[in-house]
């Protein structure tokens, strides 16, 4: 670790801030917009999701993210990713990054799983070659051989996270970025897909990993960061973060805000 | 500390800083669309393969649609005008321009919902939005091509001439495609906002189609109605399409010049307005 430190760090997150407005409704219409002429009803609602946020990952650290529900975590993974520019500050990404999010790999319930696999790759900029490489790979890893060319509807919500976990750890990606998919499937893919993540932790990956199983990120982390209402509240080592975080949780708000007093 | 690059979605070093003034640094934008452009054609594929059109009865399907239109309209517009002087010419015209009138309108039906319906890919992978509608228009562009193949037999049989007029077809296509695709980004930038957009456009399509000159000829427009022609973005663009088709002739400098300045205008204001949006998309679908 120590020869690695004096270099560029992969990740560099300076100071943050993401914002954004979403709708109320679920399906904005101009009819509601015109039946809602005149009336002062808020419909915009806006949302922020990230305040002030700085860290860095260095090359080949395993960095865990703890948060409740709503803190902000999945808001810095997409910042990170690209998919969310920050509104202030800035985010800068050194290698191939790899996206396994909350929502599921880039998914269109209509199109085949094959489909599904070759337009997510496409649109995260790998080649057809790069593709026909892995595909059989990724297949194999999901255990999903009979399924892919059925469209992915009718897949179940375990079939559904393989080949979700299968694309992301199999893209060799440098930098990883994972959301809370470490359970999915059954016990036994569970397993190997935990397996496979201590392997990838391993091999000198830089890794950001969102989680709410407080074990794996002790056991699979080297460092953590608890994000907080936006904020960054703590970095430091895994034991550390996910004691504070645990005692809080335990505690209650207002409890603590007390002790901070 | 390596020189500084506003790179938004490169393999190798990615940026990501706050827009200036709402929008990406677009040269870097328009680069790492170019390299995803295997991605449009892939999503154009799998619509197409969607839709049959990888079948043989499914492609005859597709042309057979607008040629018993053209039998349709033809048929009106020869009972309301009385028989007259309309003839295999007029049929060449009829047909070419529904053609026509059928690219745009299908690139715009076909990316209107082409961000609303990206739902788990945009919220997932970061790579420029403009992709998707852009797949909408390849498919329509896609499903053009054998239309015109189909127009050939009717041209020869029409008499219409077949000199080197027939190349200006070629910067009128480009046109047309231009048109499309911003046309397709700025409604399926829209349906975000709206989600009845694509409900509204049914109505608005039928009456552009009436507004331009496929039903007739440009030049019976009558002369306090000219200025339609100007409003309506395929007025001039379809008025160069019959004359260089039907009358074999050079497209006059008005229609092509209404054809260009409306071309590139819808696609820069639909592709100005898209990217400007774009960082959105992710937060409001």
């Amino acid at each position: 670790m120590s020869s690695l430190s004096a270099s560029e760090p992969r990740i560099r997150v300076e100071d943050v801030s993401v914002t954004y407005r979403t709708s109320l409704e679920s399906a904005p219409t101009f009819k509601s917009t015109v039946l809602r002429l005149g009336r002062r009803e808020k419909v915009v609602r806006e949302v922020e999701a990230l305040k002030g946020v700085s860290f860095e990952v260095p090359e080949g650290q395993v960095l865990g993210v703890v948060g409740a529900n709503g803190a902000g975590k999945s808001t810095l993974m997409r910042t990170v990713a690209g998919i969310l520019p920050p509104n202030s500050g800035r985010v800068e990404v050194h290698g191939r990054v790899s996206t396994l999010l909350a929502l599921g790999v880039g998914f269109n319930r209509k199109m085949t799983g094959r489909q599904n696999v070759v337009l997510g790759g496409l649109a995260a900029g790998l080649t057809r070659d790069q593709l026909a490489d892995k595909y059989e790979e990724i297949v194999a890893f999901a255990e999903l051989e009979d399924f892919m060319d059925m469209p992915m509807r009718t897949y179940s919500s375990g079939m559904y996270g393989r080949l979700a976990f299968a694309v992301a750890v199999t893209m060799e990606p440098e930098i990883l970025l994972i959301d809370e998919a470490l359970s999915v499937g059954d016990a036994r893919f569970r397993k190997k897909s935990f397996r496979k993540m201590r392997e990838l932790c391993g091999e000198n990956r830089t890794i950001l990993l969102v989680s709410h199983a407080l074990g794996s990120i002790k056991e699979l982390c080297d460092q953590a960061i608890w994000i907080h209402n936006g904020e960054l509240r703590m970095w430091d080592d895994p034991d550390a973060v996910v004691d504070a975080y645990t005692a809080f949780l335990e505690v209650g708000e207002d409890a603590f805000t007390m002790e901070d007093v | 500390m390596p020189p500084r690059e506003e790179n938004e979605f490169t393999s190798e070093r990615h940026v990501y800083e706050p827009h200036k003034i709402g929008l990406p640094p677009l040269r870097p934008y328009v680069r790492e669309l170019w390299r995803r452009r295997e991605f449009a054609r892939e999503m154009a594929r799998t619509n197409l393969r969607a839709q049959h059109f990888n079948t043989a009865f499914g492609q005859v399907w597709l042309v057979l649609n607008p040629l018993l239109l053209a039998c349709v309209y033809f048929l009106l517009v020869y009972i309301l005008r009385g028989a007259g002087s309309r003839g295999t010419d007029f049929f060449a015209h009829l047909l070419a321009g529904l053609f026509a009138y059928y690219f745009i309108s299908d690139s715009i039906r076909l990316s209107v919902k082409s961000v609303t319906g990206g739902g788990r890919l945009i919220l997932n992978t970061a790579f420029p939005r403009a992709l998707l509608p852009l797949a909408g228009v390849i498919t329509a562009f896609m499903r053009f091509l054998p239309t015109l193949v189909i127009y050939i037999p009717v041209h020869i049989v029409a008499k219409l001439p077949v000199d080197q007029h027939l190349l200006w077809l070629i910067p009128l296509i480009l046109l047309m495609f231009v048109m499309a695709a911003g046309a397709g980004m700025l409604v399926s930038a829209l349906q975000v906002y709206f989600r009845d957009v694509k409900n509204f456009l049914p109505y608005f399509l039928r009456v552009w189609l009436y507004a331009s000159p496929v039903l007739y000829y440009a030049d019976e427009v009558p002369e306090g109605l000219h200025w339609i022609l100007y409003v309506n973005p395929l007025g001039g663009l379809l008025t160069a399409w019959s004359d260089v088709l039907i009358q074999g002739a050079s497209p006059e400098p008005w229609a092509i010049g209404m054809a260009a300045a409306w071309a590139f205008g819808i696609f820069i204001a639909g592709g100005l307005f898209f990217v400007s949006r774009e960082r959105e998309f992710a937060v409001r679908l």
